[in-house]
Parts: structure tokens; C-alpha cells; sequence
């Protein structure tokens, strides 16, 4: 069989992979038209692409659907539960970097750091009657984040999109989000905890460790790392 | 895969043995109201619940443990003195350990004593011990009263007591606020300008969400309030470590505790509490010197217990949980009893791993 390498399928982050991998003499592309999710590989012999959107490439790998994947360590973090044992990370790629912080209210000025946080949480809660909302897509990483520092009375909830706003539709208090420049959490009033940052995060090239290689996908893999020079 | 049958049948057998202790023996259901409920879990359990909703009756949760269902029938109506048992299955999201099981059996043993707790907690401890001893476990007990003692008698203010208080369950904020308070570690910088600033209100920008400026400015005062406030002494920062640090066996442990008591008598009381608990649990034949007692034993996991707290361990197993654990939860019963309040002790058994270490009947 061949070594399937999965690879997000759209946006900035497919140019840069595909960019990484060509300037390794290993050239990644889209056949067909725009729509079409399928790719092609040159420079190596039986690798093949497959695209994915990226959230979906971390179950895809832990499954052993694909041998090779590239996608954020915060979504790989996220989705896979003891994820060292699930996959390997080979290669840092040196873009798409994001940042996974909690933000809170600019207008708050009492709170800077996660101990402010805390006290807040305690007190709103007796305030309001319920804990201190915090919106977020990323509940493992944040809920770890928090139990390690021992931040108590708060809640997550999900936000899937648009979180930045939702401190001022009062649907949170607080939120974790992905960020690179903080643009948006400024423009959205909001300000960063000064110890708030829960993970950094940039595009990796991952290996499946669940599912072994049959001999023509060593041999592939072999001649891959040979080129990218990995390892 | 472990036969389920025979997990249900360890988990009846358990619960007859309860019932043969002097146990009623009472059901809850697997669906629990969540809005009320989960407040009161910490958070492990309460990220842990599966919770689903319903049209009638709004959210609701698939069981998490019983003693909460059964605190909160118990406190609606039940007769005192009483001792429940139960056994069935709760539920708990697993998300890092594929190994753990999502649902799993308890049997359990509740007692609701105001009349003497030391003897309550003996009662319960000594028959989960008896009813365990053929399976060579090693046992763990601790007690949260002590350190909650020792946090209640430092002479600092009791805004900080509370915050000490509340984090006992979470030993890396405990230390981070003992070291604050004690001046160990500076005042963070954005504290520090903050405090400078006459109206620091003034330049806050809009204001958006449910928190208020009513809540940021007096949250300023009592920053500024706790700024004038002296710092705890060096020397109760070292009793504090050494009441944490207290580990042996229990007749040693409790030596060296009162010994510590001299010093720093507010944990007199606690400490009393312990000795006549160990009497008790001595009078049913165990031996206290080779009994494990460790002051801060269970106050990562133990989330809602206040007093003493016990759990049983398969030796070079680290891999599972405990096979039995429990502890007194004086407080949960105040929080749901809505003003009234009773003295409660209780433990489970996990009849699975019981059958998976081959100790079933």
C-alpha cells in the first residue's frame, strides 16, 4: 500500500504545507478543479495525499487512516486524549502559529492574572448565583490549563465560532481563543491574562504511532524522511 | 473484558453485606436534576458527567457517584439516625484513558449520625476494611479537618482564611496564595499599578458583559483593604508545612500532631477528634501502627469531603483507582439540606476492580 499523508485542504494552510514539502523537493498539489478534494505527489515514489479539513486530521491519524498528517499541535492536543501515545510529532513546520489564550473584559482592570481570575470566580458566583462562564472550543486543553493552576468556580461552554463576542452577548464571562496578532480580542474590548497562555501552537507534521507500516510504506517513509530531512 | 455478571453479582453480594452492617437499603435514579447537582460535584467529576436534557424536566445527568442523590433524599426525608446502602452503576466521561471504564459498579454505605461521628467514622472504616482484608489492599487514610483547623486558626484576615479555605482541595493554589500572603512572592505588577492609581475606573474603557463596575470597584476596595493587611508570620507558614507534611502510621502521625498542637493550639480540637477516632477504630481490633494516616492525603481527588477520608489500594497497581474510598461530608449536607444539616460519613466499593483482582466472593 502506499503512505497516505493528510494534509488540510483549503486556505493558508495547505499553500504553506504544500510550500514546505515543494522546497523539499517533494511536490504536493490539487488535481482536478478547485472543488475537488483530491491531490497529487511528486518527487517520491507510492506516497499519496489525501485532503482533509484540519480539525478532522487528528482523529485521522489516531485511527491509522492516515500514516503522516499535517495539522496544529492545539487541535492535536485537543481531540486526542493522551495524544504523545497516540501520535509523534516529527516536524515543527514553522507557520501557522497560534496562540491559546484566556481573555478577559479590557474594562476589567482589576484582573491580570489567573489569580485574579479565580477570586473573581468565587465572587461572581456568589454575586450571580452561578459560575463564571467561560466560551471556548478548546474544553481539554483550557479545562487542564485551569485544574493544573487550580483556578475553582468557573464553567466552560461551547462557542464553535465568533467567541470573541460573546462576552458582550452575555452568553460568557470570559473566553480562551485561539489568537496570533490579538487584533480581534482588542477590537472585541477584551485583554489577555498576563499568565493566561495555555498553549502555543504551530503547524506540525505529525506520525500515526497505532497502526504499523506495511514494507512499501516503510520504504516510502524512509525515502520521505531522506527528503524532508527528518530524523 | 471482566464478566459483567459476575460485577453485578460482587456488587449484590456487597450490598447485602452492607445491609447485614445494619444498612436500609434505598434506589436513586440514574438521571439526576444536572442544574442543582453539578454545582455542588468539584470539577473533575462535574466536567465528567454526561449530561442531556429532556423537554419536561430540563437538563439532567446520567449519575455520577450516589452520595449526592442520597444526601439529597436523605435530606428531604429521612429519619434520624439512619445507614443506606446501595449499589448500581455511575457514569463518568473518561477523556484521556481509554483504559478507564465510562460506567462503572458502586456499592455503598452511608451513615447519618449526629450523636457521636468519631464512632460513625470507626463504624464505616473498620467494615470496609473487614470486608476487604482478605484482598491485601493497602490503606490510605487522611483527615481535611485538621488542615481546615489549622487554616481557621492562623491570625491573618478572614477574607484570606476564606481564600485559603477554599483551596484546600487544590495544594498548588493553596501554596501560591500561602506564599502570597506571607509576602514570599511579590505582589504581580499589574497589582502593584493598580493599587497606585487613585481612580483606577477611570481609564477602564467600555464596559461589556454581566460583570459590573459595582463588582470591579469593590473588588478594588478589598484589594486595597488586603494590601494594608499585615503578612502571615514565617513561623505559622512552617506549622502550616509541618501539619502538611505529617505522614506514618497513625499512632506516630497523631504524636506528632499534637505535638504541633502545642505550638498552634487551634488545631486542638481537630486533632482530639483524630485521637478518639483512632480509639474507636483501635477497639475494633485494627492496629493503628500499621495503619497509614498522611495529613494531606486526599485533597486532590476527595472533592466534596471535610473531615476524615479513606481510600484502599491494590499494592504495585498505580495503574487503577482506588478499590474503595470514602470520608466524612459534614458541608454537603448543609448545602443541600437548605438550612438544616446532619453529620455524614459513607464510602463505596468498586465491585469491578474487586473482580478484576480477583478478590469477588
Amino acid at each position: 500500500m502506499s503512505l497516505k499523508i493528510g494534509v488540510p485542504s483549503k486556505g493558508r494552510l495547505m499553500e504553506k504545507t504544500f510550500e514546505w514539502f515543494g522546497e523539499r523537493g517533494v511536490e504536493l498539489g490539487r488535481s482536478g478543479s478547485d472543488r475537488e478534494y483530491s491531490g497529487f505527489v511528486q518527487g517520491v515514489e507510492n506516497v499519496e495525499l489525501i485532503l482533509l479539513s484540519a480539525g478532522e486530521i487528528p482523529r485521522e491519524l489516531a485511527a491509522g487512516r492516515v500514516h503522516l498528517g499535517v495539522t496544529g499541535t492545539d487541535l492535536v492536543r485537543e481531540k486526542l486524549g493522551r495524544w504523545e501515545t497516540q501520535v509523534e510529532e516529527i516536524a515543527e513546520l514553522q507557520f501557522g502559529f497560534a496562540d491559546l489564550v484566556l481573555a478577559v473584559p479590557a474594562a476589567w482592570v482589576d484582573v491580570g492574572t489567573l489569580d485574579d481570575l479565580d477570586a473573581v470566580s468565587a465572587a461572581f458566583r456568589l454575586n450571580h448565583g452561578f459560575r463564571l462562564r467561560i466560551a471556548t472550543k478548546y474544553h481539554r486543553l483550557v479545562r487542564d490549563f485551569l485544574r493544573e493552576n487550580g483556578v475553582a468556580d468557573y464553567q466552560l461552554v461551547d462557542s464553535q465560532g465568533a467567541t470573541e463576542g460573546t462576552v458582550k452577548n452575555e452568553t460568557a464571562e470570559a473566553i480562551a481563543d485561539i489568537t496570533s496578532t490579538g487584533d480581534t480580542l482588542r477590537a472585541n474590548h477584551l485583554k489577555t491574562l498576563e499568565d493566561g497562555l495555555v498553549l502555543r501552537s504551530q503547524a506540525t507534521l505529525f506520525r500515526c504511532l497505532s497502526t504499523p507500516m506495511d514494507l512499501d510504506e516503510k520504504t516510502a517513509w524512509v525515502k520521505l524522511q531522506e527528503m524532508l530531512a527528518l530524523g | 473484558m471482566t464478566d459483567l455478571s459476575a460485577i453485578r453479582a460482587e456488587a449484590a453480594r456487597l450490598r447485602a453485606e452492607f445491609e447485614a452492617a445494619g444498612a436500609e437499603p434505598v434506589e436513586t435514579s440514574v438521571l439526576q436534576p444536572a442544574e442543582v447537582l453539578l454545582d455542588l460535584y468539584g470539577e473533575d467529576i462535574r466536567a465528567r458527567a454526561y449530561v442531556t436534557s429532556d423537554a419536561l424536566r430540563g437538563e439532567q445527568m446520567l449519575r455520577p457517584d450516589f452520595t449526592v442523590p442520597v444526601v439529597q433524599m436523605h435530606m428531604e426525608h429521612g429519619a434520624e439516625p439512619a445507614c443506606y446502602t446501595y449499589s448500581g452503576k455511575v457514569f463518568r466521561r473518561q477523556e484521556d484513558d481509554p483504559a478507564r471504564a465510562s460506567e462503572y459498579f458502586q456499592a455503598g454505605f452511608e451513615i447519618f449520625d449526629r450523636q457521636n461521628p468519631a464512632a460513625a467514622d470507626a463504624r464505616v472504616f473498620s467494615l470496609f476494611y473487614n470486608m476487604l482484608s482478605h484482598m491485601s489492599l493497602r490503606a490510605s487514610t487522611g483527615d481535611i479537618g485538621i488542615l481546615m483547623a489549622a487554616v481557621e486558626g492562623l491570625k491573618t484576615t478572614d477574607r484570606r482564611k476564606v481564600a485559603l479555605r477554599r483551596h484546600i482541595w487544590r495544594p498548588k493554589r493553596f501554596r501560591a496564595l500561602i506564599d502570597r500572603f506571607s509576602g514570599r512572592t511579590p505582589v504581580p505588577e499589574s497589582r502593584a499599578e493598580l493599587l497606585q492609581i487613585d481612580d483606577p475606573l477611570a481609564c477602564a474603557g467600555p464596559m461589556i458583559g454581566l460583570r459590573n463596575w459595582d463588582e470591579i470597584s469593590h473588588r478594588i476596595s478589598v484589594l486595597r483593604e488586603d494590601a494594608k493587611a499585615n503578612p502571615i508570620s514565617s513561623e505559622e507558614v512552617r506549622l502550616i508545612d509541618s501539619v502538611l507534611s505529617v505522614q506514618g502510621s497513625s499512632d506516630r502521625s497523631l504524636e506528632a500532631l499534637r505535638d504541633i498542637a502545642v505550638v498552634m493550639p487551634s488545631i486542638s480540637p481537630a486533632v482530639d477528634r483524630l485521637a478518639t477516632r483512632l480509639e474507636a477504630i483501635s477497639a475494633s481490633g485494627i492496629d493503628l501502627s500499621k495503619l497509614d494516616f498522611e495529613a494531606s492525603y486526599g485533597r486532590t481527588q476527595m472533592e466534596y469531603y471535610d473531615g476524615f477520608v479513606f481510600g484502599f489500594y491494590a499494592e504495585n497497581r498505580s495503574d487503577l483507582p482506588a478499590v474503595a474510598s470514602g470520608g466524612r461530608y459534614d458541608a454537603l449536607t448543609r448545602q443541600l439540606g437548605r438550612g438544616k444539616e446532619i453529620p455524614a460519613v459513607g464510602g463505596v466499593i468498586r465491585p469491578g476492580l474487586v473482580v478484576a483482582l480477583g478478590g469477588a466472593r
